[in-house]
């Protein structure tokens, strides 16, 4: 299963919801299937995506929030995991791209290649809804069925340690910024 | 226990009336009051992280949602944020208003603390985060508020150095 394939099954999902994804390979490939200003893209800080996501979902109860983040990025905060799961946010879907691999610094392995079980982790954490797909069918089933569902939900989607050629976008990282909380607001006064 | 319950009570008014709606916190002794009136007001959203950079994250959630928000945590939690930061915070130009308890420096009785007590002023120094040392009860209210201010228009990270004098009570 590849990510690209995945995340092409969710896109038309991704129109009415807050997009935080990670830095690398999730980035770019949700970028190059077409940017939209309620994407930010995480270019650094590993681990923090999924906080920012929290953090979006508890000030804007009634949004629907998607993080797209990865399996390098979660064991550097895994603590983040119990974060969510105390409060469990309901219109937070937490998505996990794992290819047990540091795939943008050259593909050094992760533990989740010697046995680290992320949706083991993310179920004792206290995440009420965990699954853990590999094919992209069952991929968009389960991110569709968490996105019209109302409890915070870990999706672990198993995909292939393969990217893009280049990691770097034309949207410079202050510009999605501003766009993003823009937005945001222009929601609100909607 | 004699942490300031009057002058962290204080502190809990200033933040409140800067429009403060989201606080993150993770416990330490001279957070405790902070912490709990936090807990007890249902107009206020509070975090507890299980590490202190989580709150970055939160902070910048919030921001971009709307709304304004503060960080309650040690020093030595400030220096577990450093990497949150730098490349979120500084790269994104986020605003965060870190009260940061300055536990180490003078009067500290827990050797444990005194190391990050030695540095942590000269890390907030190296890199370029504005930083108040918070001692005087009756200038709690205006730092805040200008700390706040500051944070908003500059779009970058500013610590109150929550010192013995005004937390601790002996």
């Amino acid at each position: 299963m590849l990510r690209i394939d995945c995340l092409r099954s969710v896109y038309s999902e991704l129109e009415n919801c807050l997009v935080v994804t990670i830095m690398g390979a999730v980035a770019a490939e949700l970028h190059s299937l077409g940017h939209r200003p309620n994407f930010f893209y995480l270019q650094h800080a590993m681990g923090l995506a999924s906080s920012t996501g929290l953090g979006l979902a508890l000030c804007l109860p009634e949004q629907r929030v998607i993080v797209f983040d990865g399996d390098g990025s979660v064991l550097m905060n895994l603590g983040g995991l119990s974060t969510m799961a105390r409060y469990r946010p309901k219109k937070l879907v937490h998505i996990v791209f794992d290819n047990e691999s540091l795939l943008s610094v050259g593909g050094f392995p992760t533990a989740t290649s010697t046995g680290t079980d992320l949706e083991g982790i993310a179920r004792a954490s206290g995440i009420p809804r965990v699954a853990t797909v590999r094919s992209v069918e069952n991929f968009k089933a389960a991110v569709t069925d968490a996105m019209h569902g109302n409890e915070l939900t870990t999706i672990i989607a198993k995909v292939e340690a393969k990217g893009p050629a280049a990691y770097v976008t034309d949207l410079s990282l202050l510009e999605n910024r501003f766009q993003f909380r823009r937005h945001i607001q222009s929601l609100k006064r909607s | 226990m004699p942490v300031s319950l009057t002058n962290s009570r204080l502190i809990f008014d200033a933040l409140k009336e800067c429009d403060i709606r989201l606080v993150s916190a993770l416990p330490e002794t001279w957070l405790v009051h902070l912490i709990r009136l936090t807990d007890e007001d249902p107009e206020m959203i509070l975090v507890r992280l299980a590490k202190e950079e989580e709150g970055v994250g939160i902070s910048a959630g919030a921001h971009f949602a709307g709304l304004k928000s503060a960080m309650l945590m040690q020093n030595h939690g400030f220096l577990a944020s450093i990497n949150g930061i730098v490349s979120f915070a500084h790269l994104y130009r986020i605003p965060l208003l870190m009260l940061v308890s300055y536990r180490g420096s003078l009067g500290e009785r827990d050797p444990w603390q005194t190391q990050g007590g030695n540095i942590s002023e000269a890390i907030l120094r190296a890199l370029a985060i504005p930083y108040f040392c918070l001692d005087a009860p009756e200038t709690v209210k205006k730092r805040i508020r200008q700390a706040q201010t500051l944070a908003e228009s500059s779009l970058q990270p500013v610590a109150l150095l929550l010192t013995r004098d005004l937390m601790w009570e002996e």
